[in-house]
């Protein structure tokens, strides 16, 4: 049975050439994986051009971008200007509301955050953890519902005292004017704030809890109290990590459809001032009028907001990525 | 200071958040809380109200003079209006259980409707505003017909502490208000409409559509025709009317539940709505001044003479608002169903026929149960002659 190839079927050899292919199998595979998230937003985005492109060509690539009225029953087979599928004002809304969703849920995340990893004691961790995480499992047309019957009525004393206060301020007064109909820019950045909050909240347990347990010792050793603990110890250490999640809660929002378009009051025809007036964002109109797109380049409009959507949020993750690495460098 | 001031905001938001998140339940009955329609008819003394109560005959029988086509494909699909999904629902499982064949209705909005039939991907389509001459050239399949199936009213609803329904409205001052000439609940003009009705104070909240609808074609098609400030803030009656116009004011809501929404959280909102959606949410909702100078609140008895006097082209295809009975509510509207009139298939057309002229017939009497109004004898007499013309090669499918 001795043959010259017996010689080198030694029990290693099999095994090397065994691992041999499961590794380039499993390189291979992963290659794929990778691939195909590429050419998936490859092809949505130009899908989108594809779908887009008669309006693209007829009214020209950047003259979305130079008005703010939406108003499709001006649009006709043949004129093209001025273009009556303006689009500021839509990235206007998806701009303020997420902000003012951001602007509520990051100081609220990390204070749940820092509780949770922190302060709270052992045996409330976890089901707070839960909890949290919970607030992540409503489905977003639940949010919305809940914004229209629950939040939007408890919502009018407040806002009608910022608006008798704030709203008085010469110059930013603008933006805090009435009147107030409850369904609003503000109302859906509080919304927003609420469905990224689980999110954000999720990141900071876990960047705080990679804080080294020796620098905290060491801070507490040094008789600073717990929260010069976390001031000194902790948060500088967290900083990139706190961006991150701020982007990653910033992409969360940009995109978030049925909540918004419940709240928001859905005002298409010019920018509103007023955080306590009516708008729409860059997803609300597409959820608002893709079934009924029946005026001329009006679907094909709808696939160019979706196109400049897909083109903000990519520059913002690539700014948000930029701004994680210098905070990470002046770190190091 | 500065700092105690942001406090005390950010404490009181989270202080409303929190309650909100407590959000009692008296919030969602609010939407539904408003009178009766029926309670109001007294205070507001309106000639009408012997009208809306008169039981008026909902089962007309009508005949079906075509009968039943023999070789129908047992399963027909079709997708469109959202306004008419409903009644599609009920007339499919009746249809099911008198005959044992199976309609598919998709509720994809009328312009889905009406492009799922241009590109031949369902049997039949259906719009609320039915087909323009451009769209049909646009279709595959050649001429298509257009088949009214109910009557359906638009009203005006509104949100008013105290105030109960049957306020009264004309065209114009419906107009005015949408074009935001009219702002506040205490303008002369509606008080002048509505002696002995203490109209508040307070900024009027207009609601409407955020999404294209049918709904919408039709209340814009009334102001259009009744208010002259309306068609020239949209800037002249092609610009005013349609699935979709460019609202001066106001807030947007998606779709029935939405406009509902807002104006049942929104104190001094008026909106429009579907009157089968009012009715049976038991919204309060007003009274509306129709041709011949009466008002008129929206109820079955005033919708079904919104025929009377039309005269229809031959496509059918025409709107029914601001009609010339005297009794009849002026914001009226039908659906269209979308057939091709040269089938391919003569099992697939034989089911169409049987199908729509069961509707017609059978079916008008369940109009009704869903607060739609039947066609009418007239124009379901000329409905069922479309259904006439369908062919399979050439030869008519239904004798």
């Amino acid at each position: 049975m001795a043959s010259p190839a017996a010689v080198s079927d030694l029990p290693t050899d099999h095994l090397r050439g065994r691992v041999g292919y499961a590794d380039r199998l499993f390189k291979a595979t992963m290659f794929a994986a990778a691939g195909i998230v590429l050419l998936v937003l490859l092809c949505t985005a130009a899908f989108l051009i594809d779908q887009g492109w008669p309006a693209l060509r007829h009214y020209g690539f950047f003259s979305f971008l130079t008005s703010s009225r939406w108003a499709p029953s001006d649009a006709t087979p043949k004129g093209t200007h001025p273009n009556p599928y303006g689009i500021l004002q839509f990235a206007y809304g998806t701009a303020v509301t997420s902000l003012i969703g951001m602007v509520i849920a990051l100081p609220v995340a990390v204070a749940v955050a820092l509780f949770i990893t922190e302060v709270a004691p052992a045996w409330m961790r976890r089901p707070l953890s839960y909890a949290v995480d919970l607030l992540a499992a409503i489905p977003s047309v639940v949010y919305g519902f809940w914004g229209i019957f629950a939040l939007l009525p408890a919502l009018h004393p407040i806002v009608n005292f910022l608006i008798s206060t704030l709203g008085r301020i010469p110059g930013v007064g603008a933006v805090f004017a009435g009147p107030f109909f409850g369904v609003s820019y503000f109302a859906a950045g509080l919304v927003l704030a609420i469905m990224v909050l689980p999110i954000v909240t999720a990141i900071f347990r876990e960047v705080f809890a990679t804080t080294p347990i020796d620098e905290k010792e060491a801070a507490r050793a040094l008789g600073l109290t717990r929260w010069e603990m976390l001031r000194t110890a902790l948060l500088p250490r967290s900083r990139s990590g706190i961006v991150g999640a701020g982007i990653l809660g910033l992409g969360r929002a940009f995109g978030e459809t049925i909540a918004v378009t419940m709240v928001i009051g859905n005002s298409v025809l010019a920018i509103t001032t007023s955080i306590f007036g009516q708008g729409a964002t860059m997803s609300s109109v597409i959820a608002n009028e893709f079934t009924e797109a029946v005026e001329p380049f009006h679907l094909q409009s709808l696939f160019v907001v979706a196109f400049w959507l897909l083109v903000i949020t990519f520059v913002v993750n690539v700014a948000g990525r930029l701004v994680v690495r210098r905070t990470r460098a002046g770190l190091a | 200071m500065r700092l105690k001031f942001s406090g005390v905001v950010a404490g009181a938001l989270g202080l409303a958040v929190a309650l909100a998140g407590c959000g009692s339940t008296s919030n969602v009955s609010s939407t539904t809380a408003a009178a009766p329609s029926g309670a109001a008819n007294v205070s507001f003394g309106s000639a009408n109200q012997k009208l809306c109560s008169s039981s008026v005959n909902t089962t007309p029988n009508y005949k079906n003079t075509i009968g039943t086509v023999s070789g129908g494909a047992s399963a027909i699909s079709g997708a469109g209006s959202t306004f008419a999904a409903p009644m599609y629902s009920d007339w499919a499982s009746a249809y099911d259980k008198a005959s044992g064949v199976a309609v598919a209705y998709a509720s994809i909005g009328s312009g889905g409707g009406v492009a799922a039939i241009q590109a031949e991907t369902l049997n039949f389509g259906d719009s609320d505003s039915g087909m323009t001459p451009a769209d049909i050239s646009a279709a595959k399949g050649g001429p298509i017909l257009q088949i009214p199936l109910l009557l359906g009213a638009v009203v005006p609803t509104y949100n008013l502490p105290g105030i109960p329904a049957g306020l009264k409205f004309t065209g114009n001052v419906l107009g005015e208000i949408f074009a935001g000439k009219i702002t506040n609940w205490d303008d002369p003009a509606l008080k002048a409409l509505n002696p002995g009705v203490k109209l508040p104070n307070m900024p009027i909240a207009v609601a409407h559509r955020s999404d294209g609808s049918g709904t919408t074609n039709i209340f814009t098609n009334y102001l259009t025709q009744t208010s002259p400030t309306w068609v020239s803030k949209l800037g002249g009656p092609s610009k005013s009317t349609g699935l979709t116009v460019a609202w001066p004011v106001g807030i947007g809501g998606k779709g029935n539940e939405g406009v509902s929404a807002v104006v049942g959280q929104t104190k001094g909102a008026l909106g429009y709505l579907e009157s089968d959606y009012a009715i049976s949410e038991h919204l309060t909702y007003g009274q509306v001044e129709n041709k011949s100078g009466n008002f008129i609140e929206p109820c079955i008895p005033s919708i079904i003479p919104a025929v009377d006097g039309v005269t229809f082209p031959p496509s059918l295809n025409t709107f029914l608002t601001n009609g010339s009975n005297a009794n009849v509510y002026p914001i009226v509207g039908t659906t269209y169903a979308l057939v091709y009139e040269h089938q391919t298939s003569r099992a697939i057309a034989a089911g169409l026929v049987n199908f729509f002229s069961w509707v017609l017939s059978t079916g008008q009497n369940s109009n009704a149960s869903l607060y739609y109004a039947p066609l009418g004898s007239s124009l379901q007499a000329l409905a069922l002659a479309q259904l006439k013309k369908i062919t399979v090669n050439g030869q008519p499918v239904a004798s």
